[in-house]
């Protein structure tokens, strides 16, 4: 059990009332750089993410799920029973050992507990409090139980994404916010660790996700509350530069991206496509005059790529300085060199998962490494260590909880 | 100091915000990204851009040829001054002028170095070129978005540079952190492609469990198993709200609390409404229970208004939210009433305009924006004064083209 002692985080412990895929993304950056995690979680309402597919070997159970393991590494799993009294009072001698409680349900849950700041305070003076619900602590919107995929749409993201012609679209598999807020949460988290230890305070965080979502399209919000524009959709198309675009390659449902940023990157793309006259067509010689033709740029780009793998699109329009590249599926995302050798991913053998991948760095450094400790915690496989390591319990105590229903 | 363009802009923001003094360094003239569209209409110049805006609020401003001998002396006494350096020149760029990690620490013992590029500092893809369509293709996000029957399809508004910075913020922190306790400094690498494919993570187990590469399907979304596919946006009145079904307690809460309110509104079908709700499970659902569970709600959605909807959704506790357009972000009373709205004066427009007052409420520090992005230089003389710099030495220095 014992973590690197000179990493970043080390000695500091986080309790953590983490939910779905925000909760533990944001405790990763703590984990992964030495920090004891320990997530709060229950048998009798599983983390959503246990309970959902897909499962090792398509068997479902609450220690199988790909989902969940994905994301949970160097965490500590404490299965409490926050109905029985026994297990509240476990959560609070945590507390009061801890530096760090972070949550993400909807507010009232946590304060129906009697673990709202005010309480964990009179616990731990300087206890630090991470809130991290959808739509904050106030507000008429408060208590809507939101998730990543409704949040995008309610922060305005998939009005930038599609065609003229067509409606928004979500982006991707949906649950885009849960890749914003857990950055800009543990940013936070740090600079209040940071106060604390120059000051002896602790202090409340209150970071909704729908607002720090508005931050990645802040663009487009001024936009309107400048000059009063409503966002287009615009395909893959830029409003200065052509081509640039999707292509379709030789293999069925295989894509290619090219951006063309200036005359000189288009003269060398004439070459590469056996077609050097076109660098000196008065239709394309110039970035206006590939915007005004850019569908028969597009046509002629595309009679090419369709002749080319996206792998070969990619490699030779690099070795020639264009940006250019593979519209990468999970599959080649997988397998992509430049992410594998930068820590991407980590292959963790776990107890019912076997050697599976878990997410790895998100980020390199060069002395405080981001570390894999230990596979995500199957549900409850810490509870021994927590209680007797940690808080100190006896064994007998600790049996008597056991058996008490408090750690379910 | 900052010295980053879009794709490193947000780094230096998010620390700003909590009270790191940070000074943007442009080339004289002015950086080039402040050629980054949207812009302010009717304006033009350096200060027309909104992206600019967006992410350099709260930072001071100063230019400086850092290529220059001069130049690079002067930078070399505001290093020594310095905690932190970020920066999103391409790989190996600052080495060349003797200003790499190396060099930066020689100058001062303990800085912390945050690079910012498309793909990190090593690995094959190091010195590719790219931009945000590109990184988004290689991220992953671009094959998953977009209709079946039209090529996958990116946001307009360039993101992996967003990811990229927030990560970037952090891992400064981190290092930040590391040299309190010990002294020493480190290169922090952050790659756009690296923190984009963070949102694969949820994809990617689906590839390693079931050697299934999920496809983009539109406004639908795929299961992982069966090969089903179920709406996430659903015409409305005057709009479209976001939607899905899930399984577990806390998709069963949802649809039963869907199905009620449709029951109150007097809808009916008989299938829906004595469908078991514990018994959703996307992995195993048939498309032909989807569809039939899809129809009435599709039906009684496109009798209600985005608003009728989301009143619903926090009365009866659904979890559906309507897509906002920008007008409705900016006018959104919850917002509103959380004050998330501030004003800055933008210089282009010599008017005050809408800006978030902050990412995160602290009950101990204000982080609220307070400045607004800077104009050219416009700090010019104020630190380099802090550094010693008389205003004849200024004089000089702007005519040498060195600020």
């Amino acid at each position: 059990m014992d973590t690197n002692n000179s990493n970043a985080f080390s000695g500091l412990t986080i309790v953590a009332f983490s939910w779905a895929m925000v909760g533990p993304l944001t405790m990763k950056f703590f984990a992964d750089y030495g920090a004891t995690v320990i997530r709060v979680e229950t048998s009798h309402r599983p983390c959503v993410t246990r309970t959902s597919a897909p499962y090792k070997g398509g068997e479902a159970g609450l220690n199988r799920s790909g989902y969940f393991n994905h994301f949970a590494s160097n965490e500590l799993s404490l299965s409490l029973n926050m109905g029985h009294p026994a297990g509240q009072a476990v959560a609070r001698e945590l507390i009061a050992r801890a530096d760090v409680v972070m949550e993400n349900f909807t507010p009232g849950v946590m304060d129906r507990w009697g673990l709202g700041y005010e309480e964990l305070r009179k616990i731990k003076p300087d206890i630090i409090m991470l809130r991290q619900n959808g739509f904050g602590l106030d507000g008429p919107y408060k208590n809507l139980a939101a998730f990543g995929m409704i949040l995008a749409a309610i922060a305005g993201m998939p009005n930038f994404i599609g065609w003229p012609d067509r409606g928004p679209l979500p982006m991707g598999v949906g649950a885009y916010t849960d890749c914003i807020s857990p950055r800009l949460a543990s940013a936070a988290l740090i600079a209040a660790l940071d106060y604390r230890d120059r000051t002896g305070k602790g202090q409340l965080l209150d970071l909704a996700q729908f607002e720090t979502a508005l931050y990645f399209i802040l663009p487009g919000v001024l936009d309107y509350a400048v000059n009063g524009r409503e966002p287009e959709r615009r395909g893959n198309a830029d409003p200065y530069a052509a081509p640039h675009g999707v292509y379709p390659c030789e293999d069925d449902n295989s894509w290619c991206t090219i951006a063309v940023l200036d005359d000189a990157q288009w003269q060398r793309l004439c070459g590469i496509l056996g077609k050097p006259e076109c660098s000196r067509d008065s239709r394309f010689d110039t970035a206006v005059h590939r915007k005004q033709n850019e569908r028969e740029a597009d046509e002629l780009v595309t009679a090419w790529t369709r002749q080319h793998t996206a792998q070969e699109v990619m490699e030779s329009l690099q070795a020639a300085g264009i940006p250019a590249g593979v519209v990468e599926s999970s599959a080649e995302i997988y397998a992509d060199p430049q992410l594998r050798g930068r820590n991407a991913f980590w292959p963790l053998q776990h107890d019912e998962m076997g050697v599976f991948t878990h997410l790895g760095a998100s980020f390199e450094m060069s002395k405080t490494r981001a570390q894999a400790y230990r596979p995500s915690p199957c549900l409850g496989e810490h509870n021994e260590y927590i209680l007797t390591k940690i808080l100190g319990k006896s064994d007998d105590e600790f049996v008597e909880l056991l058996t008490s229903g408090a750690l379910e | 100091m900052d010295l980053t363009n879009e794709n490193g802009f947000l780094c230096g923001k998010i620390l700003a915000d909590l009270g790191v003094d940070v000074i943007k360094i442009e080339r004289p003239g002015g950086d080039p990204s402040r050629k980054v569209g949207p812009f302010c209409e009717g304006a033009d110049g350096p200060d027309a851009s909104l992206t600019w805006f967006a992410y350099n609020c709260d930072k001071r401003g100063i230019t400086l040829d850092i290529e220059s001998r001069e130049g690079r002396q002067i930078f070399e006494q505001l290093v020594k001054s310095a905690d932190i350096v970020i920066e999103t020149f391409r790989p190996g760029y600052l080495d060349s002028l003797g200003l790499g990690f190396a060099g930066l620490s020689r100058i001062k013992p303990g800085i912390v170095l945050t690079s910012i590029t498309p793909f990190g500092q090593t690995g094959p893809y190091r010195d590719y070129e790219a931009c945000d369509l590109v990184l988004m293709g290689m991220a992953g996000e671009l094959y998953l978005t977009g209709d079946s029957d039209r090529p996958p399809v990116t946001m307009s508004l360039p993101q992996a540079g967003l990811h990229a910075g927030a990560d970037a913020a952090v891992g400064t922190m981190i290092a930040y952190r590391h040299r309190r306790k010990t002294g020493e400094g480190q290169h922090v690498d952050v790659a756009l492609q690296q923190s984009a494919a963070w949102f694969l993570g949820q994809v990617i187990p689906i590839w390693e469990l079931e050697k299934t590469v999920l496809q983009r399907v539109g406004t639908f979304r795929s299961g992982s198993i069966g090969g089903g596919i179920q709406r996430q946006v659903w015409p409305c009145k005057d709009g479209f709200v976001f939607f899905f079904m899930i399984g577990g307690q806390q998709g069963a809460k949802t649809g039963r609390q869907l199905v009620k309110w449709m029951q109150d509104e007097g809808a009916y079908d008989s299938f829906l409404m004595t469908f078991e709700w514990e018994t959703f499970d996307m992995a195993t659902v048939t498309q032909e229970t989807i569809d039939k569970l899809s129809r009435p709600i599709l039906e009684f959605f496109q009798s209600h208004t985005k608003k009728e909807v989301l009143n619903a959704a926090m009365s009866r506790n659904i979890s559906i939210c309507p897509l906002f357009s920008m007008q409705d972000i900016v006018t959104d009373p919850h917002l509103g009433q959380r004050r998330f709205w501030t004003e800055l004066p933008n210089p282009a427009l010599h008017k005050a305009v809408l800006y978030p007052r902050q990412f995160a409420r602290s009950s101990e520090n204000d982080l609220a924006s307070r400045m607004r992005a800077p104009r050219v230089g416009e700090h010019n003389a104020e630190v380099y004064a802090e550094l010693g710099l008389s205003p004849n030495d200024l004089g000089k220095l702007t005519k040498a083209g060195v600020i």
